[in-house]
């Protein structure tokens, strides 16, 4: 739920990680946080415990820049992995305006994956969010591992199209982030679907961090213009 | 029609209201300094002393309670808590629903009681809630959502290069 307040001219936007336990949520802030101004950014508050180092949430609040004279505030939110806290990761949910899920791309993972894939749905779903019609993206994290599934693979299983019904949408629409291919294409059986865009990454070292960021912001400040 | 959460904004006027109702609140019960966030956790308004901490991470944590809160009240078979009050040796909280969609935080010390700031506190809340209300509707009435933005498509592509 963004909020627009025009006594201190600021856009305010929430923008949530969502993804499997230890798939490297927590990192992408930390990466964002050592890496923006400070006068641009608040504090990263985690509510952890020491086994798992997010309990309820990370939260890191950064300014993005200033359009039309109002500043563009964000928001950033993790959720904790473990499916016991799905209590958490429903709260954190409310009044989201853009998603990153960030999987972890080791080929042991992959059911982690795709069972908070299936639970990210599933939360939206009951705040009566679609995910399909909202800022949305996917990272494939950890891509420095040796054990890390191809991008292909990753792709057919976590982001594999949802299905557009609206005649005018249905026209091939290239990703702006991966020369030669399509964010909405027409698949062999002759269906339309779209895509969430994706981004490898490596949030240890950084590599795709802001890219993640800076997509999932567009999409959101894109729905207010 | 796209589903997300919905956007809302508010004006000077709405915000000097706001600020007029709290102070007048802060006035009569003798309390600190007063917040108001909205339940995605973000910080719309602070009145009174100025706060000794992070504004922005007192707001997140703050819904977080409140929406955990939430979920407990549920958990007990009540539908919500309308309000929650944290004591402390010196220094106390007490947080009101106001609308289901913001929170009014109250920091309140020695120099008054639970009592006089819930006594005062309910004059403010009904003012709120009305405020809060014409705002939510005017978002409901507009033809478009809020379109600060629109044609600004360029300029958002160029913060991001
Ligand atoms: N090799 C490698 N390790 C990573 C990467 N990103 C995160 N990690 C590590 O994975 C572990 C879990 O990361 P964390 O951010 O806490 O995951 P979260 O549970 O999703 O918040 C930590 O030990 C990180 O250092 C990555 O890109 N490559
Ligand atoms: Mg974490």
């Amino acid at each position: 739920m963004s909020m627009i307040n025009y006594a201190s001219r600021e856009i305010n936007c929430k923008i949530v990680y969502y993804g499997p336990g230890l798939g490297g949520k927590t990192t992408n802030l930390e990466h964002v946080y050592g890496r923006v101004q400070p006068n641009t950014r608040g504090k990263l508050i985690s509510l952890a415990t020491e086994t798992e180092r997010t309990l309820f949430f990370d939260f890191l609040p950064v300014d993005l820049g200033t359009i039309r004279g109002f500043k563009t505030r964000f928001h950033l939110y993790t959720v904790p992995g473990q499916v016991y806290y799905n209590a958490s990761r429903k709260l954190i949910l409310k009044g989201v305006d853009g998603i990153v899920y960030v999987a972890d791309s080791q080929l042991e993972r992959m059911e982690a994956n795709l069972e908070a894939m299936q639970n990210l749905y599933d939360n939206m779903q009951e705040y009566g969010y679609d995910l399909t019609t909202m800022p949305f993206v996917v990272q494939y994290n950890k891509r420095d591992l040796p054990n890390a599934a191809p991008v292909t693979e990753l792709q057919g299983a976590l982001n594999p199209g949802w299905e557009v019904r609206e005649p005018p949408k249905q026209r091939v629409t290239p990703d702006p982030y991966h020369a030669g291919e399509n964010l909405i294409e027409q698949i062999t059986s002759g269906e339309w679907v779209e895509r969430a865009p994706y981004f490898e990454a490596v949030a240890v070292t950084g590599e795709g961090v802001f890219d993640t960021l800076k997509a999932v912001s567009k999409l959101v400040l894109k729905t207010l213009a | 029609m796209p589903v997300g959460a919905a956007s809302w904004s508010f004006t000077e006027d709405d915000y000097g209201a706001i600020l007029r109702s709290l102070q007048q609140f802060l006035y009569d019960s003798n309390a600190r300094s007063a917040l108001l966030v909205d339940r995605s956790g973000q910080l719309v308004a602070t009145v009174g002393e100025p706060p000794q901490f992070d504004p922005t991470a007192f707001a997140t944590l703050t819904a977080a309670d409140f929406s955990a809160n939430d979920q407990l009240a549920r958990l007990i078979g009540e539908t919500e808590f309308n309000s929650l009050f944290h004591q402390g040796e010196q220094e106390s909280m007490y947080l009101v629903d106001i609308a289901r969609r913001v929170i009014l935080v109250i920091l309140f010390d020695n120099r008054t009681t639970l009592g006089l700031v819930r006594l005062k506190v309910k004059h403010a809340v009904e003012e709120l809630t009305r405020l809060f209300a014409e705002m939510f509707q005017r978002g409901r009435d507009q033809a478009n959502p809020p379109n600060i933005l629109a044609g600004a498509e360029d300029e958002i592509d160029r913060l991001f290069q």
